[in-house]
């Protein structure tokens, strides 16, 4: 049910996020969604990748400090209220969100809304009683 | 049971020490009043001629010797020997102008040798160890100084000297090194790549590990001997002095290091007075070497801080023990009016968690304000994938910063590895004030 996101910590200096870009595209790493999260020093770059230890391997090699993360994709219709619904089932059951970014679906309607939960066991469980879709990792790494 | 090298020297009774001292003193005066010119006039602008050195406690009216005196004194003016009777040549890394050049006799290299062996014994190595010795060797006396006493002592000595760690890693499991000599910030380098190569000390055979060349924390000896599964003695020496050796701590205390009495008198004075404090405070080093003859040194103002104790120690030596360098004097960085030694900042860092000791110190003055920075590398363990505990992490240690020390700073995390690393001393400040 989880989705493998790895995290990357990043100085706040020019060429770093080139650098991850240029190392992972030389080993053949597709990124599929990625969001940065920046202070004025320095920032985390999360990615779900095609290939997760292939692109963690490979960015530690280069590196960079690494690591691996769980978080849950699910999909929502690409239309108004299609967030609100899911984070207010959310909000009814008190599950706290770390963080989240979205991306819209190549093809198909839908959006894709990647969340990391304090407590992901029990977000998915919320979720999956509300009858909202939960993405396997296997799909989104294909999309 | 503790071991010695020279027992009946290690141990003898204070009166009989200071005896001892007192004749080897006059001989220094003596000696350097004749063949130094320097010496003369600094003597006799003081009014002291040698014949009025009657006790230890004329020593404090005897003029201090400084670092400036020996670079202006480059290369050879302070020697009290000739050049057929030197035998070697050293010099200081000296990060500004020229290096400050000391020269040694055949009796001043076997004195050295000797208490260098002294010093590995009371570290707790012995004939049959197997030496790491990753001191530089060159100019530097690092490398040269501790070979030297461990072949004295009859341990087989690797010199392996500074630099390529993977083979340094590689050398010690398949050689079974069982000590290890080199700067603290190395051994911890060593750590580092060791753990990255899959290599686990506790598979090595290493027992002890000699650190000095440069001041380190108790908190430092926490982590090293917890990663390197060592026990960590500090040593220290100074070329100016004799080079590595000087005084060294005991494995069975590890608390202060002895300072071979027999060869050096040692005194703390306060560095803005020039006044001798009395025992147990903190200040200056100034040593006087009794018994040198290349390049005798009367009352040299070291510029280390630290403190000096008479009390008897468990291990049965009567030498005096100094208290852990706290810092250079001229390492001391005094941001906005409050004096800052990196090792206290180091200390800082230790005590959290996670946090590896590879740091640097930025200061700079931004609208006539002075600034520290503190950066501190995030390696995998401390790395949190979540903005807000890095967050925390930074402003913890700034306000441990604020609260033990007093002055604002502001830490930086970085990448790993960003921060150079050293094979030798390694460079923990950049102040951008000095132009």
């Amino acid at each position: 049910m989880k989705v493998e996101q790895i995290s990357i910590f990043i100085e706040n200096k020019s060429g770093r996020l080139a650098e991850v870009a240029r190392v992972l595209g030389q080993k053949g790493v597709n990124i599929r969604a990625l969001a940065l999260a920046d202070t004025s020093d320095f920032g985390i770059l999360r990615l779900i990748v095609d290939q997760t230890d292939l692109a963690k391997a490979t960015l530690k090699e280069g590196g960079f400090t690494v690591s691996k993360t769980e978080v849950v994709a699910v999909e929502v219709p690409d239309q108004p209220g299609g967030l609100s619904g899911i984070l207010d089932v959310l909000d009814n059951a008190k599950v706290n969100v770390e963080y989240m970014y979205a991306f819209v679906e190549r093809c198909g309607g839908n959006a894709v809304i990647i969340f990391r939960f304090d407590d992901p066991e029990a977000a998915i469980r919320v979720l999956t009683d509300n009858n909202i879709a939960i993405l396997a990792g296997e799909r989104l790494y294909k999309m | 049971m503790t071991s010695y090298f020279h027992e009946e020297i290690e141990t003898m009774p204070r009166v009989a020490l200071q005896a001892l001292q007192l004749k080897r003193l006059q001989a220094t005066v003596a000696r350097v009043y004749e063949k130094v010119p320097f010496y003369r006039q600094t003597l006799t602008k003081a009014g002291i001629r040698p014949e009025q050195i009657r006790s230890l406690d004329d020593l404090r009216r005897l003029p201090f010797t400084t670092k400036q005196d020996m670079r202006d004194a480059y290369p050879y003016n302070l020697f009290a020997a000739s050049m057929d009777e030197i035998v070697r040549i050293h010099a200081s890394s000296g990060t500004t102008g020229k290096p400050t050049v000391v020269g040694y006799t055949l009796k001043d290299i076997e004195v050295w040798t000797d208490l260098m062996a002294r010093s590995f014994v009371a570290a707790g190595a012995h004939k049959g160890d197997i030496i790491h010795n990753a001191y530089g060797y060159g100019l530097f006396t690092g490398g040269l100084g501790a070979h030297y006493g461990a072949e004295r002592l009859g341990a087989s000595v690797i010199p392996i000297s500074g630099g390529n760690t993977a083979r340094q890693l590689m050398i010690m499991q398949d050689f079974g090194s069982t000590v290890l000599t080199c700067t603290p910030s190395y051994s911890l380098y060593m750590a580092e790549e060791a753990r990255e190569a899959g290599i686990d000390f506790r598979n090595l055979k290493l027992r002890v590990g000699i650190f000095g060349a440069e001041p380190w924390s108790e908190d430092m000896r926490t982590e090293i001997e917890a990663k390197l599964n060592l026990h960590a003695i500090d040593i220290y020496g100074l070329s100016e002095i004799m080079g590595p050796g000087v005084a060294i701590e005991c494995i069975e205390m590890k608390k202060g290091l002895h300072i071979w009495e027999d060869h050096f008198l040692a005194e703390i004075i306060d560095p803005d007075s020039g006044e001798v404090l009395p025992e147990g405070s903190r200040g200056e080093l100034v040593i006087t070497t009794i018994t040198k003859e290349g390049i005798p040194l009367v009352r040299y103002r070291t510029r280390d801080i630290t403190s000096l104790s008479c009390e008897p120690c468990a291990c049965g030596r009567t030498h005096a023990r100094l208290n852990r360098m706290s810092g250079r004097s001229d390492d001391m960085l005094i941001i906005r009016g409050v004096n800052v030694f990196p090792s206290q900042i180091e200390s800082i860092l230790m005590r959290i968690e996670r946090v590896e000791p590879h740091y640097l110190l930025i200061v700079d003055r931004v609208d006539n304000l002075d600034t520290l920075e503190v950066q501190v590398e995030v390696d995998e363990l401390l790395f949190s994938d979540e903005i807000k505990v890095l967050q925390t992490l930074a402003h913890r240690i700034e306000k441990e910063i604020k609260d033990m020390l007093g002055v604002t700073s502001k830490v930086r995390l970085v990448e790993p590895k960003t921060i150079a690393r050293s094979e030798g001393k390694a460079k923990r400040v950049i102040d951008n004030r000095k132009r």
